[in-house]
């Protein structure tokens, strides 16, 4: 396998981690930036953090297979991305080490005040990291301060502009309907009534956000449209996107929460492969120098590390994704407290 | 203050911070494997009750884990971005590695252990608690393989690279079972997994002592001990085994670090003695107050009392790590590891002559036991690692051909500001102490809660069996919250 294939398999990889990441642990996030207005009472509490109890820990896996994975295929834009990113990425972790020890601790004592506690800090965690995540996403697409040799010029004042706001933004609001969608999917009676009523005003957010940040990219960021302009073929994965935006409501409508759930899971896929797409074959653009940019062909490890790499992936992905599903399987059905829950 | 100094700084306390809790998930996973097997064999309820019990403790704590551990994946790019270019193509494979074989059945098996109890049959829990153990210990090798490639690397040679005009060097595999099995990753490894050993043995020891010193939960914590009394001592002498094994291998691949550890200043013709404890001073080369074993440094590495082993003089005055942290540091968990194995020989006997619990000393000194497992294994990577300063990746000879190492001091992150850093650490550092305190409260809380006894267990089961079974999910919440602490109980 040549090295340039064997390269760019990595960074579709990667893409698949990343979306792996972003389909699963979305909802997990999802679910949090709604449990403060979605569930009324300590039952209802729990039941929305049990929804994802046996499930986000293996979920926030993703991400953290994703760096591994960043840092032994292109270790130049591991370290050069983490490192600009330096406030930004600490804040994150804070958020995810928050939701991780909310949902863990929060019923474990039975005292309102220390509940409504880790309560605020699910949501506030939740919330925060989504929004950090699209912020970033937004400052990758529209190209950073980065001066030569890999420094990083700006600082997280520069990171946070209108663009990767807005972001920042359409991210909280997709992951708070693909939560929802999931919620409705895993709950009865009142509480999936009531989020039921809050999909409809979700949706018409986030699809408002989707179109106000599709015209701003274009505008914005001109660079972002280029390899869809140089390949039209391309252009099936702004169209599967749109399709499957439309088709959220579409299938709530006929009744069909798993098709709903799908979709939105599909419009995560499509808006992940739209940002690789936009992004490639940069893993870092300098605003200063293009001569500065950090590539998939100067930030790649040597061939054969990579092809090592694909080796590891090629077994243990399977392995991955089978025990994925066996615990799925094994938790499908509405959620249920038992004396194991949270 | 620099960058180095805060970086360091924030690499180790955030380091340790997190392996307070993979120790124990491995050590307290084999415990609870162990305890959970017997269930399955003996269908004794007591084995059940204890299993649901470590349970509860294993989920708080490897929450824990999971949570602290996000930090160390991504810390390498945030602050030694410089170190991340330079290693990445060999360093980042073990760590993919260890996401992709182990964090994923480590979590995935964790849902099923800690929830799915009323879900699944007891051979599927069994497999599923074997599966979560399984996963910590391939996380161990894989971050352990990583660390010592660092300290004695193998499998790789350095490439230069044209970066925007100048020739940067990296590290580049070329054989990855030569990486995988560097000179000291077994060694290394064994030693490290033993330690979790240890801990997670004294630590369901301790838990059961204290219910026979407070009479609660004795026939779960008689079994218990069972298991874990013999354990203790069965991995107290691997550890000093293999300790001595790796310590031994040190004189070849990693001199500067042993010549530290035992505060070895001069070569002599004579042979070498061994402090039993002192107070080194770099300064002046010499250790006050010091205590010393003539000949026991030379026997010990060479196994010939005669033969003097090489000291810190040997070493260039600018590739020497500190002297006093390692060495003592050293010596703590030496003196940790004797003072376990001491413990754990005594309650062993007393166990076999049955007179175990009316030695309520030993029974107290069983109680805080952890504590000096935990400082064991803290202490003893405080050691590896200050001891291998100033380089964070060694240079090394392969085929015959020099290579060049890294120091610490070259691995930063460009782009990242002293106050920067300041501001995570001191971040972090606020983080953690609460993290902390809650973990002990909750930690507290579960022990004060204990086990179910046998007949709330068979009351949980007849409810189980009576109603269908999401009903009896659905129910179990409230009907039986006195079963465990996280409903109505407290």
């Amino acid at each position: 396998m040549s090295y340039d294939t064997l390269t760019f398999i990595w960074f579709v990889l990667l893409g698949v981690l990343l979306c792996g990441y972003a389909i699963l642990d979305g909802f997990d996030l999802g679910v949090g930036i709604l449990h403060p207005f979605i569930a009324k009472g300590d039952r209802e509490r729990r039941l929305v953090m049990n929804s994802i109890g046996p499930l986000w820990d293996g979920n926030e896996v993703w991400l953290v297979t994703f760096g591994g994975a960043l840092f032994a295929a292109f270790p130049v834009a591991y370290a050069t991305v983490f490192s600009s990113f330096y406030t930004a990425f600490f804040l994150l972790l804070t958020c995810l080490i928050g939701r991780a020890v909310s949902l863990e601790f929060r019923s474990k004592v039975q005292s309102p005040v220390w509940r409504k506690v880790w309560d605020g800090g699910f949501f506030l965690s939740s919330f925060t990291a989504a929004a950090l995540l699209g912020v970033a996403g937004g400052n990758i697409m529209a190209g950073m301060e980065l001066g030569p040799k890999y420094h990083y010029q700006g600082s997280l004042f520069s990171q946070i502009y209108w663009y990767p706001l807005l972001v920042g933004a359409l991210t909280v609001s997709l992951f708070a309907l693909h939560g929802a969608i999931y919620l409705y999917l895993k709950t009865e009676d009142e509480l999936q009534a009531r989020v039921r009523k809050a999909i409809t005003p979700l949706f018409f957010l986030f699809a408002s956000l989707y179109m106000i940040v599709t015209v701003v990219t274009w505008w914005h960021v001109p660079h972002a449209t280029e390899n869809i302009a140089a390949n039209p073929l391309l252009w099936v994965v702004p169209a599967l996107n749109a399709l499957a935006v439309l088709n959220i409501p579409r299938a709530m409508y006929l009744g069909k929460p798993g098709y709903a759930f799908f979709s939105s899971s599909m419009v995560i896929l499509a808006l992940a492969s739209l940002f690789s797409v936009a992004i490639f074959p940069n893993f870092m653009l300098s605003t200063i120098d293009p001569e500065y940019t950090v590539t998939l062909f100067n930030a790649r490890s040597s061939q054969q590390t990579l092809l090592i790499m694909l080796i590891i992936a090629a077994i243990g992905m399977p392995c991955v994704i089978s025990y994925t599903v066996i615990i799925y399987w094994i938790f499908r059905g509405k959620v249920k407290l038992d004396p194991h829950s949270y | 203050v620099d960058v180095e100094i805060l970086s360091r700084i924030q690499f180790a306390g955030t380091i340790m911070f997190h392996y307070l809790f993979p120790p124990l998930s491995i050590g307290l996973g084999l415990q609870l494997f162990l305890c959970e097997l017997a269930y399955v064999r003996t269908k004794n309820p007591a084995w059940e009750a204890a299993a649901r019990f470590w349970t509860r403790v294993f989920a708080v704590n490897f929450a824990l884990g999971v949570a602290t551990g996000l930090v160390m994946e991504f810390e390498f790019g945030t602050n030694w971005a410089a170190y991340s270019r330079f290693v990445g193509d060999v360093f980042g494979s073990a760590l993919a590695a260890e996401g992709i074989f182990a964090f994923f059945l480590e979590s995935g098996f964790l849902a099923i252990l800690v929830f799915g109890w009323d879900r699944v049959g007891p051979k599927m829990h069994l497999f599923s608690t074997l599966m979560v153990f399984l996963g910590s210990m391939f996380s161990a090798v894989w971050i352990v393989v990583a660390n010592s490639w660092q300290q004695t690397p193998a499998g790789y040679h350095i490439v230069w690279q044209d970066v925007q005009g100048e020739m940067m060097p990296r590290a580049e595999i070329t054989d990855f079972w030569a990486m995988v099995f560097n000179p000291s990753s077994v060694d290394r490894l064994t030693h490290t997994v033993i330690g979790a050993l240890v801990l997670g043995a004294f630590f369901v020891a301790s838990v059961s002592s204290f219910y026979l010193l407070r009479n609660r939960h004795q026939e779960v914590a008689r079994r218990c001990l069972s298991i874990a009394l013999p354990s203790a001592l069965i991995f107290t002498l691997l550890a000093g085994v293999s300790g001595h094994d790796s310590a031994t291998k040190l004189v070849e691949t990693q001199p500067a670090k042993l010549a530290a550890m035992e505060a070895h200043f001069k070569t002599t013709a004579e042979p070498t003695g061994l402090y039993l404890f002192g107070w080194p001073d770099a300064k002046e080369e010499t250790v006050h107050y010091g205590v010393q074993v003539p000949y026991m440094l030379s026997w010990m590495v060479y196994g010939d009392y005669t033969k003097p082993v090489p000291a810190m003089d040997k070493i260039p005055a600018d590739e020497r790590p500190s002297v006093w942290l390692p060495f003592q540091a050293f010596h703590l968990m030496v003196g940790m590891g004797t003072l376990m194995l001491v413990v754990a020989s005594l309650s062993c006997w007393f166990w076999y002559r049955g007179s175990y619990e009316k030695r309520r000393w030993l029974l107290w000194l069983v109680v805080l036991m952890p504590l000096a497992a935990m400082t064991a294994n803290q202490a003893g990577w405080v050691a590896a690692e200050t001891g291998r300063q100033p380089w964070v990746v060694y240079p090394s000879v392969q085929d015959g051909v020099e290579m060049m190492g890294m120091r610490t001091a070259d691995g930063l992150s460009e782009s990242v500001t002293a106050q920067q850093v300041l501001s995570s650490i001191i971040l972090f550092g606020i983080i953690y102490m609460l993290l902390f305190a809650v973990w002990v409260f909750v930690l507290n809380n579960k022990i004060q809660h204990g086990p179910e006894t046998v007949e709330e267990l068979a009351a949980h089961k007849r409810s189980l069996e009576k109603k269908s079974l999401p009903e009896a999910i659905s129910q179990g919440g409230t009907s039986h919250g006195s079963m465990m602490d996280s409903e109505d109980s407290q």
